[in-house]
Parts: structure tokens; sequence; C-alpha cells
């Protein structure tokens, strides 16, 4: 039901963990639906540095939550708020249709991350 | 790499006593057993002995045996049969929040053509709530129909008062005894169940045969029409070398009933108590002692029961869970909401059904990977501060 490329991220995720002092951090799904996704992003000038991610979720959320924080690392903030659901899912070989909305969350985490980086630069807390 | 297959309440695997009670039946004695000639009159012979089989096992005369092709179509005949034959113009079905969607479902269209139904709760162990089915069964009620044992988590619920409180009330009763066949003891007659359910393939029968026991004298609208095969009340040529199968396989199953449920209890017990004292945050689902001896269902917190059955796939092991990404829907198992799981921790269930082909070594094997299994995705979850 999964392609090689999920299975490889759901048993060796990349970038597992937090990041202590991140510049940004998003959490978003809940436990009610089985999806909770948090990552953590390192910013410096304007480039992410470093991006974490813990995920409470099913095979493909977790996946999906690895290969997003790979596709980010390196990138300036613009080019990864360019990074959408559809492109993390198609690096992956695709997705079972009824697991399509897990890989939405990846995205909204990502960007719930950058959105919480901007709002702390705005306040001049990084 | 070891595989290990615990997901018995899912399906079993055909043994090879079944196997070879079946092999006849496809190349030497093929016969329609309708047929008048020494063909069709060799298959008849063997339709009869699997019908005596099975009455024997539940405590009925072979009459009342009617052969159909699954589980789930015995209990759509029963439940629709019998409430589209009711002639006392009773309207109420009850049932409860636990049954398995192939009687929850007939119930809700039911419902939808003009009866009413009421789904009487369980407790936090998943027991039919006695006080609240008495209130609900009355005189308007045309039928109860409750579950033998829960295929989830296991549970055995109290059929035979239950069935009492309906025949009080002159209501009919049936049970879907899909999971307690081999397992649990029915006596039919004994219990007063006017109507039973049961499914070959949950007691190493193969799949695709089922039957349904209706009481002598009871006449419920048949279901699927057609010639007048089973008594002109099941249309359609029997599944012969299945229901050969399934004769054979009922009577292995209650031959040694007692020693069977003693070994998949013990299995049953370390397992469940392993795990429990293995994994930190983990609770048990459903009756510690009034559920099946071969279901073992824990609840494990922070994490998801989708991935939890990835991984112990990945180790060869075959379980099952009650999360929403494993039921296509977003909701998870109705059994496990029904006896008050909130979401997140119903997300994170996992049911290991054993039957008697599973061993200790298994078991103790299952527990080990399954430990490190729960580490590894606990590390990785948001809500777990471990």
């Amino acid at each position: 039901m999964y392609t090689e490329q999920v299975m490889d991220h759901f048993m060796n995720p990349r970038n597992v963990g937090e990041i202590e002092d991140a510049s940004g951090v998003g959490t978003v799904g809940n436990a009610k639906c089985g999806d909770i996704m948090k990552i953590f992003i390192k910013v410096e000038d304007n480039v992410i540095v470093d991006v974490k991610f813990k995920t409470f979720g099913c095979g493909a959320a977790i996946a999906t939550s690895s290969r997003a924080t790979e596709m980010v690392m390196g990138k300036t903030i613009d080019e990864a708020l360019q990074i959408t659901n559809k492109m993390v899912t198609e690096s992956l070989g695709g997705l079972p249709a009824v697991k399509l909305h897990c890989s939405v969350l990846a995205e909204e985490a990502l960007h719930a991350a950058i959105a919480d980086y901007k709002a702390k630069q705005e306040a001049g807390e990084v | 790499m070891m595989r290990i297959y615990m997901d018995n309440a899912a399906t079993t695997r055909v043994t090879e006593p079944v196997f070879e009670a079946m092999k006849p039946y496809y190349m030497d004695i093929f016969g329609n057993p309708s047929s008048v000639h020494s063909f069709g009159r060799e298959a008849r012979k063997a339709v009869e002995e699997a019908r005596r089989q099975v009455a024997r096992a539940l405590g009925c005369e072979s009459r009342e045996i009617y052969f159909t092709g699954c589980g789930t179509e015995s209990d759509n005949w029963a439940i629709r049969g019998a409430v589209l034959n009711n002639k006392n113009g009773r309207k109420k079905i009850v049932t409860t929040t636990i049954e398995h969607h192939a009687v929850l479902h007939t119930v809700e269209q039911l419902e939808k053509e003009g009866y009413t139904a009421v789904y009487v709760n369980v407790d936090e162990d998943g027991i039919v709530k006695m006080d609240e089915m008495k209130k609900a069964i009355d005189e308007n009620t045309a039928l109860v129909t409750v579950m033998a044992a829960n295929n989830e988590i296991g549970t055995i619920q109290p059929i035979e008062e239950i069935a009492r409180l309906a025949h009080e009330a002159g209501a009919l009763f049936h049970t879907d005894a899909v999971q307690a066949i081999g397992s649990v003891k029915i006596d039919v007659k004994a219990m007063e169940i006017d109507m039973l359910s049961l499914s070959g393939h949950k007691f190493h029968a193969p799949k695709g045969v089922g039957a349904l026991y209706i009481r002598n004298g009871l006449r419920i609208q048949p279901f699927v029409r057609g010639g007048a095969q089973e008594r002109a009340q099941r249309a359609g040529t029997e599944n012969l070398a299945s229901i050969v199968g399934l004769g054979k396989a009922i009577e292995l199953a209650n031959a040694d009933i007692d020693g069977h449920n003693k070994k998949l209890t013990e299995m049953r017990d370390h397992m469940i108590s392993e795990i429990l004292a293995r994994i930190p945050e983990t609770r048990l689902n459903g009756h510690p002692e009034k559920r099946l001896p071969g279901n073992v269902n824990v609840s494990i917190r922070y994490i998801e029961g989708e991935s939890l059955l990835l991984s112990l796939d990945l180790k060869g092991i075959a379980a099952s869970s009650g999360s929403a990404c494993t039921s296509g829907s977003l909701d998870p198992s109705h059994v496990l909401l029904a006896i008050g799981l909130p979401h997140e921790i119903a997300h994170g269930s996992l049911r290991l059904s054993l039957s008697e082909e599973n061993t200790m070594d298994e078991v103790d094997h299952v527990i080990g990977e399954l430990v490190a299994i729960v580490e590894r995705l606990r590390a990785m979850s948001p809500l777990y501060n471990g």
C-alpha cells in the first residue's frame, strides 16, 4: 500500500527530534484525529540551517514529516514557502488516496513554524 | 524472517484435517446436492453430514441449521427476516453499541424503513449494561440482537440472561456468535436462543461459508431468494466443499474446547501482563476475565495504531488496530469509543488475537518486538515526554 520511499522514511526518519533554541515552532493536527505534527526550524540569515520534527500519527504522517524536513533544509524562507504537500508526496512516489490528508499536515506544520519565526522576528525575539 | 500470525479474529488458517476433509469435494464428489442422480446424492450426503456436525456443536437438530455465504449474510438474514415476518406489529429492535457492522448497518437500514432501534450501552469493560437492557426491552420490541462475544475487545456478553428478558417481553432473540464459536460453549436450547449466526473462517474452516441457526417453529422471511435449497429458506447452490470444511472445523473446535481454551488463556494472560508490565502507560481494553481466551486488546498511549501495525508487519508480525487510519474513516473504532476511550487513546489500540496454532515462544517474541517498536515510535511522538 505504501511505496518504498514512504517505507524508507517511515523506518529511517530523517531529522527526528527537537531544537531547543528554535527560531520557529509549528504544531498542527490534534490527537483526536490521530495526527499531530510538530516542526522546529533554526533560521540564520533568512536560511533554514536546521530543522527537526516529531510526529504522532500513521506511517504516511511520519514519512511526509520526515521528507518535508529534508526538502526545506538549507532553503531560504521564501523557497521553503514554495514547498507544497503535493511536492512532498510526489517525491515519495505518491500516497494512497485515503492517506493524502496526512500529507497536508507536513505543509501546514512547516508554514506554522515559518509564521512563528516571522512573528518572533517582528517582535524582535530572533 | 520469522512470520507470526496473531490476527485470528480477522481470519484463521484452514487446518490440515479440515482441508483434507474438503479435498474430495472439488474433483471427485462434485455433484449438485439438489440433483437426483448419484453424483447429486453423494454431495447431498456430505452437506447433511456437515449439518449434523454443526447441530451437534450447538445442541440443536439438523433441520434448524441453514448454510449461508458468510457470517454477515447470517446476521442480515436473521435480523431483517425476523422483523419483516413479525406478525404482531412490533416495530422496535434492541441491540448494543458494540455490535459488528453486519448487525449495526442492518439495524440502521431498518430504522430508515420505519422501525425504531435502541442501542444499549456497555460499561467501561465492554459488558452490556443490564439495567439499560431491561428498560429497553418492552412490549413493542420485535427483536433483541446481542453478540455473544465482541470481535475487537473480546468481551463475552450475558446472552442467556438477555434471551430470557427478550422472551419475557415476547420478543425474539438473535445472537451474532461469529467470534464466540470454538471458544465459548453455546447450547442454543439451554440458552433459549432463537437465532444464531456463525462464520466458518473464524474457526479454521474456509472463507465464504457461514450458517444460521433458526429455532424450529420460527419462520423468518428468506433473504436470498431463488431455488428451493436449504428447505426453501436460503436459495443458491450449496458451497459443497466449504460446507464440508465448516462441519469438520466446528466438530474439531468443540472436541476439546476446554483444553483449547486453557492453552489460549495462558498465552493471553501472559501476553497481557507482560505488555502492561513492560510498556508504561498502556491499558487493557475489555474485561480482564469475561473475554475470549485468545483476545488481547491494549491501548498504548502517545502512538498511533497504523504506525504500530506497519512496524510489527516489518518484523513479520500480523496484528490489527482500531485506529482511524486502519478503518478507512476518520474515527477510531466504535467499540473503543463505546467503552469510553478518548479518541487519542483509541487511535493507539492494538489487537493481538491468538489461535491454538500460536505458541508461547511466539508470544514472547512478539512482546519483545513490541517493546522495542513502542520505544522507537514514542521517541518520535510530540505527545511523549519519556
